[in-house]
């Protein structure tokens, strides 16, 4: 059989500024500006878009002059590669543009980011957020297999310092980190200290993907989509997120939320963990990427911890969430994919990993009850 | 001391499906909505049995006792009108479901797998009381 996205290339990629603050920026200005700097790196004429895939995919539309073009309201992460890699597969669109920021939306301090507050009736008087739901996973990995606060702070010291060295990181020189640091950070939502969150930021950033035979023909070399899939419990923030939480295919527990996409995702690929370079996973919180190495089968249930202290597979090489950006809706989780298809270029300037044939990227977490995995390579498929 | 929150927090919103849940807990009693047919607790109200796709669900009254499933305790408030620090947590309810809610009446570090915890009530506005959990 055909590879699904055989004649589907990733040829731009970039990320704009990042900063805590970007005065002067909304959310779609700077996702214009990641747009154009996506389109730049690809070395395609704007005038070839055909397709956008963006929470402003209109308005891309319309400032571009691009009509008529398709257009693709995704607000999500990886989903929307996907959604752009099925116009070119299927002959929809031969250059679709993704582009995301966020920007001028955290403007209120005393609280929680609006993004993190769910106004949900079942949740909204226990004072739950983000880092609170995500805290109770955590919390029942920990009881049921003896995760300890020192293996999340491991994960948080490690991410921090991939920020600390890469001079695009909101967080660039902050660091370095030691676990001890990570440990004596303040208390936020036990068992996770400020160190162990994600943080706040503004940015934006874009994507180009184009056909193969397009490719062939740009200056740079084309990354590969090597398999890719989703996972979702339901919406995020409304129920108990119960690590043993079942639905109909009852194997999975909520906790593993993603098994099953990366199975799919390695099905595809017709490659295992084994096989992969370096996890650029999502970071909302330092225990996601233990729980994302058993969730993936990079390590058995339960050893998750044990695997991030022996360290054997990098994550997270940019500073993810915790220190390169996090601009809140969707453009840090497309940023995954941008840096395994940096990774995978040998174009990182920090942190890039020797030989990467391999990057699984991923989004989302047991907290929010989703998990997006894709694989992407140097090979085509 | 972990206590109920004072009136004046971001208070829940009833839907209309949701309204005999809140009816309930003014009333002091904790319900889930249950399936005639299977038995099978929707976890959000609903119309419809996600298990065997009945119509006939009805708001059940729990005995509001459960155990320890799992929890956090939070330093950062979600919005200033929260006291810290409060204990979100999942409840093991004894009729089978997973219960949203926050633990009251310890100290933080008294939180453990497998406390048993009996359900009270507490306002969080002039319309709106919440049941919150207490060790027994």
């Amino acid at each position: 059989m055909t590879h699904p996205y055989r004649d589907v290339a990733i040829v731009g990629v970039h990320n704009t500024q990042q900063a805590r603050q970007l005065p002067g920026h909304t959310s779609s200005t700077i996702a214009m500006e990641g747009a154009l700097g996506a389109l730049a790196d690809a070395g395609v004429d704007v005038h070839d878009v055909d397709a956008v895939v963006s929470q402003f995919a209109q308005e891309l539309v319309l400032q571009l002059r691009l009509g008529p073009s398709t257009r693709v309201l995704n607000m999500l992460g990886i989903p929307s590669v996907l959604d752009a890699a099925s116009l070119i597969a299927e002959g929809r669109a031969e250059v679709v543009l993704i582009a995301a920021g966020g920007a001028g939306i955290y403007t209120d301090r005393s609280a929680t980011a609006p993004w993190t507050r769910p106004a949900n009736e079942f949740v909204v008087g226990y004072g739950l957020f983000t880092a609170a739901e995500f805290a109770l996973m955590a919390r029942r990995h920990m009881v049921m297999h003896g995760t300890t606060p020192e293996q999340l702070a491991t994960v948080a010291m490690r991410i921090r310092n991939h920020g600390h060295a890469n001079p695009q990181a909101v967080y660039f020189g902050r660091g370095p980190f030691t676990t001890d640091d990570i440990l004596a950070s303040r208390m936020v939502a036990d068992p996770f200290h400020l160190l162990d969150c994600s943080m706040t930021a503004e940015g934006g950033c874009g994507l180009v993907l184009t056909t193969a035979e397009r490719a062939a023909d740009l200056p740079g070399t084309p990354v590969w989509i090597l398999g890719a899939a989703s996972d979702s419990f339901g919406p995020a923030y409304q129920i108990a997120p119960a690590w043993d939480m079942k639905h109909h295919r009852g194997d999975i527990p909520a906790g593993y939320v993603g098994r099953r996409a990366a199975k799919i995702a390695f099905g595809t690929a017709g490659l295992t963990p084994a096989d992969v370079d370096t996890c650029e996973f999502y970071d909302p919180f330092s225990f996601e990427i233990i729980r994302q190495f058993e969730a993936f089968g990079f390590c058995g249930d339960g050893e998750g911890g044990a695997f991030v202290e022996e360290g054997s597979v990098p994550f997270t090489t940019d500073g993810g969430t915790m220190s390169f950006s996090h601009a809140g809706i969707n453009a840090q989780q497309i940023q995954r994919v941008i840096r395994g298809v940096e990774q995978v270029r040998g174009s990182c300037a920090t942190s890039q990993v020797p030989d990467c044939e391999v990057a699984l990227c991923s989004n989302g977490g047991s907290g929010a009850l989703f998990n997006d995995v894709v694989l992407v390579g140097k090979e085509r498929p | 001391m972990l206590a109920p929150q004072p009136k004046g927090i971001p208070a829940p919103v009833p839907s209309p499906l949701s309204q005999p849940y809140w009816d309930a807990c003014a009333r002091g009693e904790l319900t889930y909505l249950r399936c005639d047919t299977c038995g099978t607790v929707a976890p959000i109200p609903a119309l419809v049995c996600g298990q065997c796709l009945g119509r006939s669900l009805t708001w059940t009254r729990s005995s509001g006792r459960g155990t320890l499933y799992s929890w956090t305790v939070v330093w950062r408030p979600q919005h200033p009108t929260f006291h810290v620090p409060y204990a979100p947590a999942i409840v093991a309810v004894e009729e089978g479901w997973f219960h949203i809610g926050a633990v009251i009446g310890c100290e933080p570090d008294a939180l453990a797998a497998g406390v048993p915890l009996a359900v009270e009530f507490h306002p969080a506005s002039d319309d709106i009381v919440l049941p919150y959990f207490r060790p027994v």
